[in-house]
């Protein structure tokens, strides 16, 4: 007898057990996928956060070197400026931070220090300040990629010299102006205005950031009514036939076909047989566009649908035309789950890559772009080109791209959440 | 020009529906006429078709316009008859630039000159032609259609009708989508399958295209075709790579959803849920930031700890954050196809005391059993045709392997890296991608299409 009562204690026991590790499995996966996006984003945003400001180096520029009385230059033009040669001037310039340094390999890793554009910025100065140049002035100069590294503690120092791409003298250098007060940092707004670049401490994402924008204006302007067109039909005129069955599969399918799929129909389709420009947000945009319709459609149909019959109906019994009730009475309603389903399809082709690898808009390109039609990257196209490169100073300026790209995703997914709190009616 | 040339159409399709709305409550008070319908139905059915002809016009003529001045600017050169095509559309490109201020031609001949000459003279007259061309048009319609405003006509009908047209055309782009899809797929595929037989391609075991690109198209061998386009490392790498996915996500996948479903308090659930669905809300780009430059190294590091050689671009690094990115998919899916499991199953199976986990394995999984393996199977799909993650942290060099410390490459990573950058569209390289994605749209519908029957076919009904 009591055997049995053991037994029974000890199976009940058994199974309450494994309940409690079945218990501890479920949380542990859970905590899993909740640690996963913590990492994540922790690790993007503990190496991109650095990427926003930048090191500058105080140069004393003597531009009574350049030119007897510096108020000639209130005289000059943008173009006399551009004129000047300025190159040996601004090397000298920069030899004035150490004046005793003699041998020429030295000098060279000096002016290696800054940035290669150090007489670009200078002449930048110069036409910008032309009405009020004294007989010498600081200017703030980029500091190179290295010494930018080195100077966020990103870059070790410790290695042997010959693994560094910094050297022994340039750290002598550095550490020397840093004594002297002459480093600094600076909130990097080039970062965000320039296009790209070869070299990191000149590359910037404006250009991709207006090539993104381009791109989802162009969605905006194509997905948003075809969509909502084609759901209104779908939802409430489309008579039950073959024809309209036909459609609705096509439209489920497409949503699940892989996106590198439409950059084949991009390539094959809108540049092979329509010619449009290669590496263009208009060619893009149109690619995407195909692409976020499904969504579109779907969550169009879905808030149509959500719609109580009555108001439909009222509107026909008091004498509207079936395309009355509809464009006067269901649409308006239907209106803020439309446009929470088209700021989720925006958002989906604002992280797109795929496809544009396909159509070309992985060119390199400098300028930011000033039409849909100019060839340029996007946002996420930028994270896979900059990752690529092997120079540290890209890494960070990935994860700062990764950490706008995903900046941009929460506005407009909150956008959509705010849209629909507010406006949503429950019936 | 053209965006000028909208704006005026635009413009001149509000002007005309107060024009086309203004004539209409003239007629009425003026006529004493009993017009059919709603006077600003009449300011639509002008506004329309103020616009909608002169846009179709302009469309048409914006693309058949670059095809006529070329036509005409190399008339010349073509009647020399010297020229081959593709030489005549790089001399417009040449004297297109030449035209633009450009320096091209060592010596600008007499045709040269002549035919930059042409081209300034037929741009700046097509762009003055095509301006008279849309706005005349657009304005004699809007005439036509205004003194059209009588007590027989049902404009609203008419304004109606044009919108059911153009709704249903709205939906057929879906259709107009797939047709495209499948033609140009199919299209470059059936060029390439008649070089290369489709057997070699499905069956074959090596896959080394750029031995074909490297040499001319002229003495391309068949048998070096033959042997160059062997997919099955692909369709292997693939597997591998989405079979590591799956270990990682199914299992988090599902536990998560019996957490989120039938353990979680409402609080717990109401953020938790949220946070698990950014996952698959990043960008695959960012992932595959990850995975190439923190999780790839953290696993080559460890492998080499446990005296493993693991390659810096092994499949497994891959395989793992795809299968995090997979996560939200199962476990949203899986989430609610539990919970749509009526509430008598749980509270029978409590009743005859049986503990939150049997009632879990035992009763709540087989019932809601068809609707998770739907949610693995468009998982699959999901894997199968990411594309980004396996790009930038899988490897690039077709190898048949089944180690997952390994590189392995995937049909995606191919079509990126034959297609990235500039292709010649006749070299059979080019059109393999073509083939792949074929290979890759049929597999990934097929998946879809078996999910949805299997959804569909063994859901039981408890209504």
């Amino acid at each position: 007898m009591t055997d049995r009562i053991e037994q029974r204690i000890n199976s009940l026991n058994k199974r309450l057990n494994s309940e409690k590790r079945f218990r501890i499995y479920c949380i542990g996966a859970m905590s899993f996928a909740l640690a996963w996006v913590l990492i994540l984003f922790l690790n993007i945003f503990s190496s991109g956060y650095s990427a926003f400001y930048r090191t500058v180096i105080q140069v004393d520029v003597p531009f009574l070197n350049l030119i007897e009385d510096t108020t000639q230059f209130s005289e000059m033009s943008s173009e006399d400026i551009n004129n000047l040669s300025m190159y040996s001037f601004s090397k000298k310039a920069i030899y004035g931070l150490f004046p005793d340094i003699e041998e020429k390999k030295d000098k060279k890793m000096l002016i290696r220090l800054f940035s290669i554009e150090f007489e670009q910025e200078i002449r930048e100065f110069l036409k910008s300040n032309k009405s009020n140049i004294n007989e010498t002035e600081t200017i703030y100069l980029t500091a190179s990629d290295d010494v930018d590294q080195v100077n966020k503690g990103n870059y070790p120092r410790d290695l042997d010299e010959d693994k560094r791409r910094i050297k022994d003298i340039q750290l002598l250098f550095f550490d020397e102006l840093v004594d002297r007060g002459l480093v600094s940092y600076e909130f990097n707004l080039p970062f965000l205005m320039r296009g790209d670049s070869r070299e990191p401490e000149l590359a910037g994402v404006g250009g991709s950031i207006v090539g993104s924008l381009f791109t989802i204006l162009v969605v905006l302007i194509l997905s948003f009514p075809i969509g909502i067109f084609a759901a209104i039909y779908l939802e409430e005129f489309a008579p039950k036939n073959r024809v309209t069955d036909f459609i609705e599969i096509n439209i489920n399918n497409l949503a699940a076909v892989p996106s590198i799929v439409f950059g084949l129909l991009g390539l094959g389709i809108i540049l092979n047989t329509f010619g449009l420009p290669r590496s263009t947000p208009l060619v893009g945009g149109i690619v995407l566009s195909l692409m976020t319709l499904p969504t579109i459609i779907i969550a169009t149909r879905a808030s149509l649908r959500a719609v109580p019959p009555s108001i439909r109906e009222g509107a026909l019994a008091v004498g509207a035309t079936k395309m009355q009730a509809v464009m006067h009475h269901v649409v308006p309603v239907a209106m803020p789950g439309a446009l929470t389903g088209t700021i989720i399809g925006l958002a989906q082709a604002l992280g797109e890559t795929a496809p544009l690898l396909l159509i070309g808009m992985v060119a390199f390109v400098v300028d930011v772009p000033q039409t849909p039609l100019d060839a340029s990257a996007s946002l996420p196209v930028q994270v896979y080109l900059w990752s690529e490169s092997a120079e540290r100073g890209y890494v960070e300026k990935t994860s700062a791209t990764i950490m706008m790209l995903l900046g941009f995703l929460i506005l407009m997914n909150l956008a959509a959440v705010l849209i629909r709190r507010k406006f949503e009616t429950k019936w | 020009m053209g965006f000028i040339l909208i704006s005026l159409i635009i413009l001149i399709g509000i002007a005309s529906y107060f024009l086309g709305n203004l004539r209409a409550k003239n007629l009425r008070t003026s006529n004493q006429k009993n017009l059919k319908s709603l006077s600003h139905y009449y300011g639509y059915y002008v506004a329309l078709w103020a616009v909608v002809p002169a846009l179709l016009i302009l469309l048409m003529i914006t693309s058949f316009k670059s095809f006529f001045i070329e036509q005409y600017v190399l008339s010349d050169f073509i009647a020399l008859g010297s020229y081959t095509e593709t030489e005549l559309s790089l001399l417009f490109t040449q004297i297109e630039n030449t035209a633009l201020g450009i320096k091209l031609f060592d010596e600008n001949t007499i045709l040269i000159d002549g035919a930059v000459n042409k081209l300034n003279y037929i741009n700046k007259t097509s762009e003055n032609l095509t301006y008279v061309t849309v706005l005349g048009l657009s304005g004699l319609l809007v005439l036509y259609s205004l003194f059209n405003i009588n007590n027989k006509l049902n404009s609203r009908k008419i304004v109606e009708k044009f919108l059911l047209v153009l709704y249903f055309t709205c939906s057929l782009v879906a259709i107009m989508t797939t047709v495209g899809i499948i033609f140009s797929l199919l299209y470059e595929t059936l060029r390439f399958f008649s070089q290369v037989p489709i057997t070699d391609f499905l069956f074959g075991l090596n896959w080394s295209p750029q031995r074909v690109f490297v040499r001319e198209a002229g003495d391309l061998d068949t048998r070096d075709l033959a042997n160059a386009f062997g997919a099955v490392p692909l369709f292997a790498g693939t597997f591998l790579i989405a079979l590591i996915a799956m270990c990682v996500s199914v299992p988090v996948g599902l536990l998560t959803a019996i957490y989120m479903s039938e353990y979680a308090s409402p609080k717990v659930r109401d953020w938790a849920k949220p946070i698990i669905e950014i996952l698959a809300g990043i960008p695959t780009v960012v992932y595959g930031f990850f995975a190439a430059l923190t999780v790839a190294p953290l696993v080559r590091d460890i492998g080499q700890g446990a005296g493993l050689t693991v390659s810096s671009e092994s499949a497994l690094a891959a395989g793992f954050v795809m299968g995090i990115m997979i996560i939200p998919f199962i476990s949203s899916l899986s989430d609610d196809v539990i919970k749509s499991v009526p509430q008598s199953l749980r509270e029978g199976s409590y009743a005859m005391g049986a503990t939150k986990r049997e009632t879990i394995v035992k009763v709540l999984l087989p019932a809601a059993l068809p609707g998770i393996v739907g949610s693995f199977l468009l998982a699959v799909s999901r894997a199968i045709g990411e594309t980004m993650i396996v790009v930038m942290a899988a490897g690039l060099n077709a190898k048949l392997t089944a180690n997952p410390l390994d590189a392995a490459t995937t049909i995606t990573t191919q079509i990126v890296v034959i297609l990235i950058g500039d292709q010649e569209f006749d070299s059979p390289k080019t059109q393999s991608a073509f083939a792949l994605g074929l290979t890759l749209f049929v597999v990934t519908l097929a998946l879809n299409f078996i999910a949805l029957q299997v959804v569909k076919k063994y859901t039981e009904r408890y209504d």
